[in-house]
């Protein structure tokens, strides 16, 4: 059977089981569609969960960002699972307690204010919006390469699954469909990595394989072999540390706060039936989140491995250490093909030779002219690995699904967020107080699909700074809301004022230090500095700002909270009230 | 539940979260970068201490963290009385 078939095959069986789970789960009413009823298991919200956090980025980009960058990768690995103990421990429990059904719903009501209200649902949208753009990349992007359709076709048939689940059954069927995507997802991720490690290092656990000897006899450690290779292309060490000190502390706490941040994943706490599932539920999802995570940087550090051995599979400068062009394996040629990776005889002998030039002195006396390895994409790393281990094809197309189940997932939360922020904080908390049940279960409908049709618009027409919104997603929610949810349940002496002052000053300084580097409203030509260690603040990159801005944030509050005068006694009341799991026996 | 009760249980809690919140900040800010350097010069199998802390170990302590803090509420919640059905 063709690869092509075989992948529509396994894709579309997927399909009919996510259309099959949400007919089975529609939402009669709006606490079915906001948190599904409060009745989600605690281990199937942590799966749940996974899939939700787990998006296309981690599923296809992460590893590949690992075998490039080595242990700097370790940012993304602790600052995307640290989050979840601030979540369990500072965040999770207290708001299942609280037992609303939004973010911004918590914030107003703790700071008995519309406004903080507000502005919570204006950082909620915007980190949440910018997010699913990324994911509707992810589906074309998928789709595209698996099958062989356009991009545009992929993303209209992903937004018509989404659509399908989504608005019919709420947090219900997404709940129920992100389980099954868990299943997909960490299946497809771990069988390649199993068989690879298996190749490698006869080892079938991947995250032991990372820290085992080569199966080739010559009892040298992985690790220590590829840290050996990449020096002497003249590439930086893998296990070395690459960025500054400073700037991998920060990025780490930045990720780790805007993790707890954001409002899809909080939202999920929602969801379980008690105070004591909120707790175990976060455990739960950090096992789910950890077993891809834990598996992410073996599938990277062997992906590199493989990739720098296909090409230089002899010694350094001998002249058959390298692959001649005409002998390159299959998937080589394939993906050369989709344009991300790229091959240019500089010297004209026929062979590859992959090297960094900065790095490589002894380069030109080999007769070497420079890297001919002008584009290795990233994200090809996740994608290409099975069939560079010559993996069978059903391998392959479960790649395929994996991956869109991922995106699928994810964007289906970001689209839950959305629909919920508008339906239930700006309509009934604001705007219509006095719609029905009913009636706001109609408008949560109508805003989940109009959420899926403008984040398909702008997955189809991305705005040029598409890839460079991330960094503003995460800076927004650790900036933002992470500080005003901590000192709600922890500070009683923090009011309305303070809290609106330090969101607004978190979220003011982040956002201008990402501009000043990134341009206004990232129109790059407004950029005042240029975006390099040279001119950051203290050698800050914009990306780990966030931890900055919630610390003004908690500054800020704290200040503007003790100059005026304490919250009345409701709202203390309020606070003692959550911070125990019920009130007595 | 008294006041009195209520404020122990809180006070129990911070504790409890101060102490999660240390072994959180040593095995990834502490081990996986800042002590990264020195760390590396001991190996775990074909893993650099270091180097392992950071995209290995300190995952699995974050796990087994937030099941020791849950874990411990659980106890808390029954000690004073406010555990749920």
């Amino acid at each position: 059977m063709s690869l092509q078939l075989m992948t529509v095959l396994v894709v579309g069986a997927t399909f009919i089981l996510y259309i099959y789970i949400a007919i089975r789960s529609k939402a009669k009413d709006t606490s079915d569609f906001y948190v599904a009823s409060k009745g989600v298991h605690p281990v199937l919200n942590g799966m749940a969960t996974g899939a939700d956090w787990m998006s296309a980025a981690s599923f296809i980009s992460m590893a590949g960002l690992i075998a490039f960058l080595g242990y700097d990768g370790s940012v993304y690995l602790m600052g995307w699972t640290g989050g979840y103990c601030l979540l369990a421990m500072l965040l999770a429990p207290y708001l299942r307690k609280f037992g609303k059904f939004t973010v911004s719903e918590f914030i107003g009501e703790r700071y008995y204010s519309n406004f903080a209200r507000m502005v919570a649902v204006a950082c909620l949208i915007t980190a949440s919006v910018t997010y699913v753009i990324g994911q509707m990349k992810g589906i074309g992007v998928v789709f595209s390469r698996a099958l062989g359709i356009s991009f545009e076709v992929g993303i209209i048939i992903g937004m018509i699954i989404v659509f399908i689940y989504a608005v019919f059954g709420g947090m219900k069927g997404v709940t129920n469909t992100q389980i099954a995507q868990y299943c997909v997802l960490i299946f497809a991720y771990t069988v390649p990595a199993i068989f690879i490690a298996l190749q490698l290092t006869g080892m079938p656990i991947p995250q032991l394989g990372l820290g085992s000897t080569l199966s080739d006899g010559s009892g040298i450690h992985l690790l220590d072999k590829l840290d050996t290779i990449l020096t002497e292309l003249g590439f930086a060490q893998y296990t070395a540390q690459k960025m500054s000190t400073i700037n991998v502390l920060f990025l780490t706490m930045s990720l780790m706060i805007g993790t707890a941040g954001l409002p899809h994943v909080i939202m999920r706490f929602f969801t379980v039936p008690s105070v004591k599932d909120a707790r175990a539920s976060a455990g739960w999802a950090l096992v789910f989140i950890a077993i891809l995570y834990t598996t992410a940087p073996a599938v990277g550090a062997m992906a590199r491995m493989n990739l720098m051995q296909t090409i230089q599979h002899g010694p350094v400068g001998s002249i058959d250490g390298n692959i001649e062009y005409a002998k390159v394996p299959a998937w080589f040629k394939s993906w050369e093909k989709t344009g991300l990776l790229k091959f240019e005889d500089k010297n004209g002998d026929g062979r590859i030779q992959y090297y960094d030039e900065k790095g490589l002195k002894t380069a030109e006396s080999f007769g070497w002219k420079g890297n001919e390895m002008i584009k290795v994409d990233r994200d090809i790393m996740v994608l290409a690995n099975p069939e560079i281990a010559g993996l069978p094809n059903w391998v392959i197309a479960l790649v395929t699904a994996g991956g869109i189940a991922a995106a699928l997932s994810t964007a289906a939360g970001l689209l839950l967020a959305i629909a919920t922020a508008i339906s239930h904080d700006v309509l009934k908390g604001w705007l219509m107080p006095d719609i029905t049940d009913q009636q706001e279960l109609k408008y949560s409908r109508i805003a989940i699909g109009g959420a899926i049709i403008v984040a398909g618009y702008l997955g189809l027409n991305p705005p040029g700074f598409a890839a460079q919104v991330v960094a503003l997603a995460f800076g927004l929610a650790a900036a933002s809301i992470f500080p005003a949810i901590m000192m709600g349940i922890f500070s009683k002496r923090i009011n309305d004022k303070g809290a609106i002052a330090g969101m607004l000053a978190g979220l003011g300084t982040t956002l201008v230090y990402i501009f000043i580097y990134k341009g206004w409203f990232f129109f790059k030509s407004t950029a005042m500095l240029p975006d390099n260690a040279d001119n950051w603040l203290f050698g800050l990159n914009p990306q780990s700002f966030g931890t900055i801005g919630a610390l003004i944030n908690f500054a800020v509050a704290y200040a503007v909270s003790l100059m005026t005068d304490p919250p009345p006694q409701r709202i203390q009341d309020l606070i003692e009230d959550i911070r125990v799991p019920i009130a007595s026996k | 539940m008294v006041d009195k009760s209520r404020e122990e249980y809180w006070r129990r809690n911070i504790k409890l979260v101060v102490l999660c919140m240390i072994i959180w900040f040593v095995v990834s800010f502490g081990f996986g970068i800042i002590l990264v350097k020195p760390l590396n010069a001991i190996h775990l199998g074909g893993y650099k201490l270091g180097f392992w802390f950071a995209q290995q170990g300190s995952m699995y302590t974050f796990v087994a963290l937030i099941f020791f803090y849950s874990n411990k509420m659980g106890k808390l919640d029954k000690e004073f009385g406010v555990e749920e059905e």
